[in-house]
């Protein structure tokens, strides 16, 4: 398999690695617990709210008398979805970019690493937008963090991690004043594998999130 | 006076400390992305299915999450590639959470329970 090899300079260490890089990933596995308190605390909950609305199709006639709808909209969550799962991409395009800055094949549009920065924040912040328009619409619909169980348990485990993916944002938006300013260099690669990193996990954080939350009833 | 650092070669040294990683290439991170692609539309399509109404809808979906989960972190988290030391700090702190998960999901009944 053709890889690139990326050298990271940095002050001798006792494990020989950067600090940066380990502080990351230790808050990375730190996170892990706190999602999955989240998700736990929603599954345990999922099923016993005594009033609606409800997640999923709970009963249609003629076994009930009337249709208890489903609130949870999977075609506007499959893209979101989508949305941010390419944001995961154009993350690794704007680390690429500025590890491999000034070398061969990466001199257009794939050394771009303003592009590819501003893109992950702008495809970001759709995300947010979809969470909005879905909390906004759930609030019309009567359920909100009062409501029931399932409106306590959500609205507490994607206000969470809409909340990352906001600080995920404005991070991205730093990394890209930065960019413009004075152009980041590959001695400032390990700045930008930090930030993808945190990025990637909100990102798989929601790929739990999708399966768990919408598409498991 | 020769200094000793002159001795080493700084690639074989950097690759010892595991900071001289390896990543892929954009023609992979692209077929990487397609793939994920191809998951979740066929994440969507199972719910759409008449197999949501089957005992397999909830393990094919469980089995489609996890590899979607796993490609991001060994590709796109390069933990493929990466200290083996990023990865027990990932992977320790992750197989704690779920045997945390479902522990509490059976102490608190959850397989038991009428779903709405």
């Amino acid at each position: 398999m053709t890889t690139a090899a990326i050298p990271h300079a940095h002050p001798a260490t006792t494990t020989g690695l950067d600090h940066r890089k380990v502080a990351i990933w230790t808050f990375i596995g730190s996170e892990c617990m706190l999602f999955a308190s989240l998700i736990s605390t929603y599954l345990i909950y999922k099923g016993r709210s005594v009033v609606g609305p409800w997640p999923h199709d709970v009963c249609n006639p003629p076994v009930c008398a009337v249709h208890m709808k489903a609130i949870l909209n999977i075609p506007v969550t499959s893209i979101s979805t989508f949305v941010l799962l390419m944001s995961s991409l154009t993350m690794v395009l704007a680390l690429a970019a500025v590890e491999n800055r000034g070398k061969r094949g990466y001199e257009g549009l794939l050394g771009n690493s303003k592009l590819w920065l501003l893109s992950t924040a702008i495809l970001g912040t759709t995300f947010l937008g979809f969470q909005a328009y879905e909390f906004t619409s759930f609030v019309h619909e009567g359920l909100t963090i009062r409501t029931n169980l399932f409106g306590s348990t959500f609205f507490t485990l994607t206000g969470f991690h809409g909340a990352h993916v906001t600080a995920g944002v404005l991070w991205l938006l730093t990394l890209f004043a930065i960019d413009v300013k004075r152009g980041l260099q590959p001695k400032d690669a390990l700045l930008v594998d930090i930030s993808a990193l945190y990025w990637h996990f909100v990102d798989v954080v929601w790929v739990a999130i999708f399966t768990l939350v919408y598409l498991i009833h | 006076m020769e200094d000793h650092l002159t001795h080493t070669n700084p690639d074989t040294d950097l690759h010892a400390m595991g900071e001289m990683h390896e990543h892929p290439t954009w023609k992979q991170y692209k077929w990487v992305a397609l793939i994920l692609t191809i998951l979740t539309v066929l994440e969507v399509w199972v719910y759409y299915t008449p197999l949501q109404n089957t005992p397999l809808f909830t393990p094919v979906l469980l089995i489609l999450s996890v590899i979607k989960f796993a490609i991001v972190v060994m590709f796109y988290m390069h933990l493929k590639y990466d200290h083996r030391l990023f990865r027990a700090l990932f992977t320790g702190p992750l197989a704690v959470a779920i045997i945390t998960l479902i522990s509490l999901l059976f102490l608190f009944g959850a397989f038991s329970v009428q779903r709405k």
